[in-house]
């Protein structure tokens, strides 16, 4: 009888290990699911500005958004991060990077040597992005400075550095789907969904975290408390924050920061606005769209 | 003649009022003039987008009064901020901006100086339009880094 307890137990360890293993697998996008093709430079750049990745990546304390050298620290509750040099530097970049190991960085959220990146690197909204759309940004940052130099490790618990862990974390919230447009809404509000919650990646700041880091579905675009600390608040994007916007408010703010209370935005806020301002007005106001478009969504309560 | 000197005396008394009492909130009460003078900036500022979206008339007086808001509150922020304020009050001011205070400083004395600039550039709506938008780049600059997270 213990013998058949322990067989049993054994098998089931067994079985749990198997499935933690299957579970937390890094996934990567392979070469061959990439058929030829030839990059749009410009709407790389589009990409770009609209991902806001030099507000993480480009090298702190200089003025040269081109020169993506990372090393930003980006606190939060569980450590804090300090972003990579994703330059085209060929030792301390991306120089060296297939357009595959760029597509499985964006949409799986691993790295070229099969580990799996924390989620401060927002790919749970990159997965949305179009394949070509992915390409382009890459052939966009190949075209930006070379930039020396690794920054240093991320400062967090011991338990949090065994990044394998992490899959378990993408199980529960990468859903590994890209952006579908809803026929319920016009061609503009979709192509605002589709900046928003794919390279735009609002949400990911605009959005209550539950104790495991996950966005608060139900509660998306809501804001809440500063996830850097502090008693900062993030505001709420939905019309029950800022349902008294005009289109033209929004519009306003992406392209000059200036509130329709005659304050400017801050924080990093104003760093996105510096990219979002390089967008076309016909993005800002399909941005502009969509928000407007969302449900009223009450989100934490502002103490 | 007597009717003027008597404007003249009453205004002076006035301006001089007016100056003291600023400045005795300036001492006592730094938090909240420097507060004030945001407001102040923010009223403004809604005023010249006003104009600038067709919501307002322009009005050359008025705008070069909006980037003259602007200069003050340049002027005379640096001094606003010792180092018994950085916190009481209901204060968004980061301590970063003690921690790098030659910054801070700078930033407004280029804020309050391209102001001036943009004032006497300032000649009719599409000046206007362009001498702000210029201006305004001076504000994420210092609430990007030292202004706590609300917007």
């Amino acid at each position: 009888m213990l013998r058949k307890l322990v067989m049993l137990a054994v098998i089931l360890a067994v079985i749990a290990a198997a499935a933690f293993w299957l579970i937390t697998t890094p996934a990567s996008v392979p070469a061959s699911a990439l058929a030829p093709y030839a990059p749009n430079l410009e709407n790389g750049a589009r990409m770009f500005h609209a991902g806001g990745c030099a507000s993480c990546h480009a090298t702190p304390k200089q003025e040269d958004k081109t020169r993506l050298g990372g090393g930003l620290a980006l606190k939060s509750p569980f450590g804090t991060f300090f972003t990579p040099n994703i330059s085209p530097d060929g030792k301390d970049g991306i120089g060296n990077w297939s357009e595959a190991d760029f597509l499985t960085a964006m949409w799986k959220g691993t790295s070229p040597d099969g580990s799996h990146y924390y989620p401060a690197f927002p790919y749970t909204s990159y997965q949305r992005m179009k394949m070509e759309d992915v390409r382009d940004l890459f052939a966009y940052l190949k075209t930006l400075p070379p930039v020396e130099g690794k920054p240093r490790d991320h400062d967090l618990p011991f338990y949090l550095k065994i990044r394998r862990l992490l899959g378990g974390w993408k199980f529960l919230f990468l859903d590994g789907r890209q952006f579908q447009p809803d026929p319920a809404k016009s061609a503009e509000e979709n192509r605002g969904a589709y900046l928003v919650n794919g390279p735009g990646h609002c949400a990911e700041c605009h959005s209550p975290r539950d104790p495991l880091g996950g966005v608060i579905v139900s509660e998306r675009f809501a804001g809440g408390p500063d996830p850097e600390g502090g008693d900062g608040w993030i505001p709420n994007i939905t019309p029950a924050g800022i349902g008294d916007y005009s289109r033209r408010d929004i519009e306003r703010i992406l392209e000059t920061g200036d509130m329709p209370n005659g304050d400017s935005v801050g924080g990093p806020m104003a760093a996105v606005v510096n990219e979002i301002s390089k967008l076309s007005d016909e993005d800002r106001a399909a941005v502009a769209a969509y928000l407007k478009s969302l449900p009223p969504v009450k989100g934490p309560k502002r103490p | 003649m007597e009717g003027a000197r008597e404007m003249i005396r009453t205004g002076l008394a006035i301006a001089v009022l007016a100056f003291a009492a600023t400045a005795l909130v300036a001492q006592s009460d730094p938090i909240a003039a420097r507060k004030a003078l945001m407001k102040a900036n923010g009223d403004q500022n809604k005023v010249a987008t006003e104009m600038l979206e067709g919501k307002r008339p322009f009005n050359v007086d008025e705008a070069k009064k909006v980037l003259a808001t602007f200069a003050e509150a340049g002027e005379k922020a640096p001094a606003l901020f010792p180092d018994d304020s950085k916190t009481g009050g209901d204060t968004a001011a980061l301590p970063a901006i003690w921690e790098n205070k030659t910054d801070f400083q700078a930033k407004l004395a280029k804020f309050a100086q391209e102001s001036k600039a943009a004032s006497n550039a300032t000649k009719d709506l599409d000046s206007f339009k362009i001498q702000i938008t210029e201006v305004r780049k001076n504000c994420g600059g210092c609430h990007q880094t030292y202004r706590k997270r609300t917007s």
